[in-house]
């Protein structure tokens, strides 16, 4: 019995060690693991972000006055425009066409005459809403920035502003609205699909094309045994990127950090595993690297890429995809890390979602237990 | 040497129809990319799950209340009696945002005075609180122009008449479906290409293409013709789909629509077939080819406006073909684009694509062994 | 301790392949006794490496009982697994690890305790003589050097029972030599029983016992002496002063009554059939000088004799159209003080030799001895570091199109378009090669006639047969009737009769004025070229007609060398000369 189990360790200790070395050395895990992570956050950190600033806006203000210059310096002033003028309508149009400008407010001629005898004076924005979100964005700091006019006009003359209702918001755990506080933390779940699943299903992947597994198979090693020794490294390696992802989260990126770091260690070891089982069960079926990573990429990928809350809103989703979205581990990872960065540790969505997670990997387990056995056939 | 050109595509395209994995990466991964993309990819909310604690028993509260009920962007999932429910809810995920009517709501309304609104939003995801943020805003601005109308006010010396062009009712379904002509084109090309040297090179097969009388310039191109025609297959494909399918409507020119394809084609195929003169094995050139989709996509501004960008950022997007093919695609399809105005688009691909070419057919020559 | 080691009886094993069924073992009942060597020898497709993984419980039976040292490997496969030493085809090596981890790791899995590791290391590293290398990785090694590390690693823990899966495959004569060492050394010090497939037909006589296995059933189990004993009589050496070694074999081929005609040395060796005495008058009535005597019968005559029934033994040659004798300029293949750098190192060293036309150049040595290299440079596939290549008076790295118009190649791999048919193969490689309309048609017919090729038209080329592929992979190359053609390595892997053929065609070829250069680490093939040249490391060990190489390792012991003996002499004087 004893020395049972210590075939069983030096067996255990043989696995672990050879994939560590071959981590080591090859440059494409070790580029998946670390460079990919560094890339996609300085992409994502940098590159990306859905929060607007110097909106190229066209002014055209048919009649020149202080009250049309007080307006337009309240768009100098908001930050989120760069306001350019033009002499006619028609010229701003053009501008608007060869997409020079995104939007034009336009003050026509009777602006300041409506204003002093007390009639409407309409302003006429146009939008170029080809980008939905973003015109919809544009459009309400046109809403903002007219309204901080009509406060400072009326104020000015000492006038009631007709605006019953003032609207007092107050926005939780990510007060300045910037959207990188609410990408980076979702990227980590990202990088772990990329390092759990695709570069997993490319390993053992490439022990069947070059014929190793073969070699393995008629060892006293039993598949529980070789599966579970080629993962652990696997794993590390996953816990690793995530934390260095973490660390370059807060102290590059400043994002808060709210929760606690066991929660986040729990959650991240519970969707790694998640991750790895995905990632053997695609290597078993396709046994072939190329298979492998085609499929890894099609089915955990993209999927957290974009059914995982990461960057488009679930809860906005049609019926039939919400419904695809429960089978995506990464959403799951998405929910409790967004809330763990901003919010702190909201036990009952960590636990709902932790307990999501245990429920694929149960079934993940199952079907990688029935695929996985020590045979070619 | 056209006839080289002629028999080199058509084996090009006998390897890759015929081979069933090829097949599937040709069909499998735009199919199901169309439909995550053309249903999930979307900022547009719906039904954001809002949660009102109406501390007001009069008919000021209960009429804002009707109106947000009303929305077709709100969902009133639940009316708080307690401002202790308020911190668990929003913690929870169970609402995205509370509004709190004060207990003296109406009487201030009534008496004409100004009285505040107060609203909580979750954060997390900035970009829709932002926007609930602004649909709220709208509803009580509107609500304020009929108070005011209703009090026998002018209301607010200003107004505001919105416009938006192009795309009328802010549908981001407009936005992104067009989009995905440029992705897919782009995906389904790249790997196309990218795959086909590296695995003749695997295979054996290059070294006895080159031994024959076959010019490099004639297995350039005869590389490149299959990625162009697939992809202008592809496009084609995606385009009807958005247009009958997804109701978008084609407003611009067809011809000018088709030559930014051919120029992105052009380029997307100088890269792949750049990707591909680099790499030994097919596992590095999904590798190289992986390595440049996630930048490119991300930066061509796609989902996200290339202009919120820092500068640095955006100068690399420059070198983005897809950047260009966006604006096409979209300003054929939305905005009604000619030619003319396009110009400034069709250039830098075909700069891209020459360099690009270039520089394949260059690797190719010097990297035999 | 007597019982077998390994019984199989009525073993049935079936693939389904799409639609089809493919019956890989069709009643295969087999013996191997303990302590003994049992060679498992069939042609490419015969359904080796099927039997072998069964044995190490890989594969599901589909019927018949399998016991392995007593025990049933369909149940208890691990039981199997924990006694058992397997070599797969391609060695279950780790290239990225080094030769010393990818020991500690079998020998972890073996559980090997850490106290006998030591001995036993060193008792492997002393067999294989890898000690120098055992920090160096395995991808880095030669492959004769891989094979013996995947043996060292199959008996890290000495196995009761060793399973090797053609072992010697692609490995140069020395190292094969070293392997079979090995391998006797384990049944005599541990008792070891081993069980090897092999496609050296003379590997065969140096196993204790023989199964002949052929489309999933057995011809026969018997030591290999049995299998000849039933030949004698009927082989003989022919050979003639006055008619040229390969026309008289081309010419005795063609002989009926002759079952099977092979160059040996200057000799022609042939096998008749049964009642057919092996009179000049009845060989070759025109050749007055011809000698004819009786040889002991080989194990490859009792194969060649069996197999050569089962097969379609009448091979057409395809119609060759004679190449016109180049007036102008040199020789059709010229190499002068060529040499090639890869970083430091020097893959060939300043070697010089020229071909002429209508010859049948070869280029023998071990693996890792720049042959390849030396190739590749002459058909422009690698640039040259210096020194001077023309082929047909060009450069080919800088030649136009038509230069390489007129030379063939046919790789070391199968490298045409796998999931191509055989038709679309043919038509793309003759459009490469400028052949279009009526012209293209008609060498495709040519083709697929010649080269029997008929049936797999509208195959696909990747899942042809292997010999099939051969032929096809040679067909392409001669679309536009070359004169002058690379062959790398054409016949690696290969059967005996699919090599045959191969080499009837090329003599064809030959014969017609094509000049072939062909590079090959099968010894005995050398006597089919004019003029040879061996290499090792990267120069010219010794170059000549293979008579002249052959005595060169003419001793007063060893007064007839085969090409083999004479390439190891030459390798070892090399070698002590250092």
């Amino acid at each position: 019995m004893k020395t049972q189990r210590a075939a069983r360790a030096m067996r255990f200790k043989g696995m672990i060690h050879k994939e560590w070395l071959q981590i080591l050395r090859d440059p494409s895990s070790i580029a998946i693991a670390f460079l990919m992570p560094v890339v996609l956050l300085f992409l994502f950190g940098y590159g990306v972000s859905l929060d607007a600033r110097s909106i190229p806006i066209g002014f055209v203000i048919d009649q020149p006055d202080s009250n049309s210059a007080s307006f337009r310096a309240s768009f100098d002033h908001s930050g989120f425009f760069a306001p350019r003028s033009f002499g006619s309508i028609q010229e701003a149009q053009q501008a608007l066409a060869e997409r020079r400008i995104d939007g034009i407010i336009w003050l026509r001629s009777n602006f300041s005459s409506s204003l002093l005898s007390g009639e409407d004076a309409p302003i006429a924005v146009r939008v170029n809403a080809v980008d939905a979100n973003q015109a919809r964005i544009t459009q309400g700091y046109i809403q903002g920035a007219w309204l901080a006019w009509m406060n400072q006009y009326a104020a000015r003359h000492g006038r009631d502003l007709p605006m019953p209702i003032a609207l007092e918001q107050r926005v939780w755990f990510n007060a300045a609205l910037i959207s990188r506080h609410y990408l980076v933390p979702g990227l980590v779940a990202i990088i772990m699909t990329l390092t759990g699943s695709l570069l997993t299903a490319m390993v053992v992947a490439r022990e069947w094309e070059r014929g190793t597994m073969e070699a393995l198979m008629v060892t006293p090693l039993n598949m529980q045994e070789m599966l579970i020794g080629k993962l652990i490294p696997y794993f590390l390696l996953g816990m690793g990127g995530m934390l260095f992802t973490v660390a370059l989260a807060v102290w590059q990126f400043e994002v808060p950090f709210r929760g606690s770091f066991l929660a986040l260690l729990g959650a991240s070891a519970l969707f790694m595993l998640v991750a790895l089982a995905l990632g053997l069960l695609i290597s078993i079926v396709s046994k072939n690297q190329f298979v492998a990573g085609q499929i890894a990429i099609i089915v955990t990928f993209l999927p957290a890429f974009i059914l995982s809350g990461f960057i488009f809103d679930i809860h906005s989703m049609p019926q039939a995809i919400q419904v695809v979205t429960l089978a995506v581990p990464a959403r799951y990872l998405v929910s409790i890390l967004q809330s763990l960065f901003l919010a702190g540790d909201v036990w009952p969505v960590y636990w709902a979602n932790m307990g999501a997670m245990a429920i694929l990997l149960v079934m993940l387990t199952v079907v990688v237990r029935k695929k996985a056995y020590k045979r070619l056939d | 040497m056209l006839k080289h050109i002629l028999a080199l595509a058509l084996k090009e395209f006998l390897a890759l129809l015929r081979d069933p994995r090829s097949r599937f990466v040709l069909i499998g991964p735009p199919i199901m990319q169309l439909i995550i993309f053309g249903y999930a990819a979307s900022f547009d909310l719906d039904h954001v799950p809002v949660a009102i604690y109406n501390q007001d028993s009069g008919a000021g509260g209960r009429a804002l209340v009707s109106r947000i009920e009303g929305s077709p962007h709100f969902e009133v999932v639940s009316h708080l009696d307690h401002d202790a429910q308020i911190p668990p809810l929003v913690d929870n995920k169970e609402v995205l945002l509370v509004l709190h009517i004060g207990p003296r709501f109406s009487a201030h309304l009534s008496q004409g005075g100004a009285t505040a609104l107060q609203v909580i939003l979750d954060g997390r995801n900035s970009n829709t609180a932002l926007l609930a943020l602004n649909y709220l805003r709208s509803i009580v601005l509107d609500y304020n122009q009929h108070l005011a109308t209703n009090q026998g006010q002018t209301g607010p010396p200003v107004k505001l008449s919105m416009r938006a062009w192009y795309n009328e009712d802010l549908d981001s379904h407009w936005f992104i479906i067009p989009g995905i002509v440029g992705l897919l084109t782009l995906v389904v090309t790249l790997v196309v290409t990218a795959l086909s040297v590296a695995r003749e090179r695997e295979q054996g097969t290059f070294d006895q293409l080159l031994v024959t009388p076959l010019r490099p310039t004639a297995i350039l191109v005869g590389k490149s013709i299959p990625g162009l025609v697939i992809g202008i297959v592809e496009a084609t494909f995606i385009i009807v789909v958005a247009m009958l399918w997804f109701d978008i409507p084609l407003r611009g020119h067809v011809g000018a629509l088709y030559l930014g394809l051919l120029l992105f084609l052009f380029s997307a195929v100088g890269m792949g077939l750049m990707i591909s003169a680099i790499s030994v094995t097919q596992q590095q050139a999904v590798l190289g080819a992986f390595l440049f989709l996630v930048p490119a996509v991300i930066l061509s501004g796609f989902a996200t406006p290339i202009a919120n960008m820092p500068e640095a950022v955006q100068l690399l997007t420059y070198l983005d073909p897809l950047r260009y093919f966006l604006v096409i695609v979209r300003g054929v399809f939305l905005e009604g684009d000619g030619y003319a105005l396009l110009m400034d688009q069709y250039w830098p691909m075909a700069i891209i694509g020459m360099v690009s070419l270039v520089a394949a057919g260059w690797l190719f020559r010097h990297r035999m062994y | 301790m007597n019982d077998p080691a390994l019984i199989l009886r009525d073993v049935r094993k079936r693939f389904s392949n799409g639609d089809k069924e493919i019956l890989a073992l069709d009643g295969v009942s087999i013996e191997v006794k303990p302590g003994s060597v049992t060679g498992l020898i069939g042609p490419d497709g015969a359904g080796k490496t099927t039997l072998m993984r069964l044995c190490c419980g890989l594969l599901q039976l589909d019927g018949g009982a399998l016991e392995v040292l007593g025990m049933d490997a369909a149940n208890e496969p691990a039981a199997v697994q924990a006694v058992i030493g397997y070599m797969p085809q391609r060695f279950g090596l780790y290239e990225d690890l080094s030769v010393q981890e990818n020991l500690d790791l079998y020998a972890d899995l073996q559980g090997v305790p850490l106290s006998a590791r030591e001995a036993r290391y060193a008792r492997l590293m002393q067999m294989t003589g890898l000690a120098p290398f055992t920090r160096r990785l395995a991808g880095k090694l030669s492959g004769g050097m891989k094979q013996k590390l995947g043996l060292a690693c199959a008996l890290v823990r000495p196995p009761a029972l060793l399973l090797l899966d053609e072992p010697t495959v692609g490995v140069d004569p020395v190292s094969r030599r070293e392997l079979w060492q090995i391998v006797y050394s384990q049944v005599q010090e541990a008792g070891m029983s081993v069980l090897l497939s092999t496609a050296y037909l003379d590997e065969a006589e140096r196993c204790d016992e023989v199964v002949l296995l052929h489309q999933g059933k057995v011809l026969g189990q018997a030591p290999p002496a049995a299998f000849s004993q039933e030949m004698q009589g009927r082989t003989w050496e022919v050979s003639s002063e006055r008619v040229p070694v390969r026309r008289l074999q081309t010419t005795l081929a063609r002989q009926p009554g002759i079952i099977d005609a092979i160059i040996n040395g200057d000799r022609v060796h042939i096998i008749t059939a049964p009642d057919f005495p092996p009179e000049a008058i009845n060989l070759l009535p025109d050749t007055a000088d011809l000698q004819i005597r009786a040889v002991p019968p080989r194990f490859e005559d009792a194969f060649i004799d069996r197999l050569g029934d089962t097969e379609d033994a009448i091979q057409a040659t395809p119609e060759i159209r004679q190449v016109e004798k180049r007036e102008t300029g040199g020789q059709p293949i010229e190499v002068e003080n060529l040499e090639r750098h890869f970083g430091s190192f020097i893959a060939v060293k300043k070697i010089s030799f020229s071909v002429k036309q209508g010859e049948i150049f070869g280029l023998l040595g071990a693996n890792g001895a720049g042959k390849t290299t030396t190739f590749r440079m002459l058909c422009g596939l690698l640039p040259v570091s210096s020194g001077k290549v023309s082929v047909a008076g060009h450069d080919l790295r800088s030649a136009s199109a038509r230069a390489r118009g007129r030379i063939g190649y046919m790789a070391q791999k199968f490298s045409l378009y796998g999931n191509l048919t055989v038709t679309q193969n043919l038509r793309f490689f003759s459009a490469a090669y400028n052949l279009h309309g009526q012209a293209q048609k008609q060498r495709i017919h040519w083709a697929l006639e010649g080269f029997e090729l008929e049936p797999y038209a509208d195959t696909n080329a990747g899942t042809l047969p292997l010999g099939y592929k051969q032929r096809l992979a040679f067909a392409a190359a001669l679309m536009h009737e070359p004169e002058i053609l690379f062959l790398d390595e054409p016949t690696s892997g290969v059967d005996p009769l699919a090599r045959r053929e191969f080499w009837a065609r090329t003599n064809a070829l030959a014969e017609a004025g094509v000049t072939v250069l062909v590079t090959t680490h099968f010894m005995e093939e050398a006597d089919y070229c004019d003029h040879l040249v061996i290499m090792a490391e990267g120069t010219v060990l010794a170059a000549g007609t293979p008579h002249e190489i052959r005595a060169m390792a003419r001793t007063l012991d060893h007064p007839e060398p085969s090409m083999e003996d004479a390439f190891i002499t030459l390798i070892q004087q090399q070698e002590g000369g250092k």
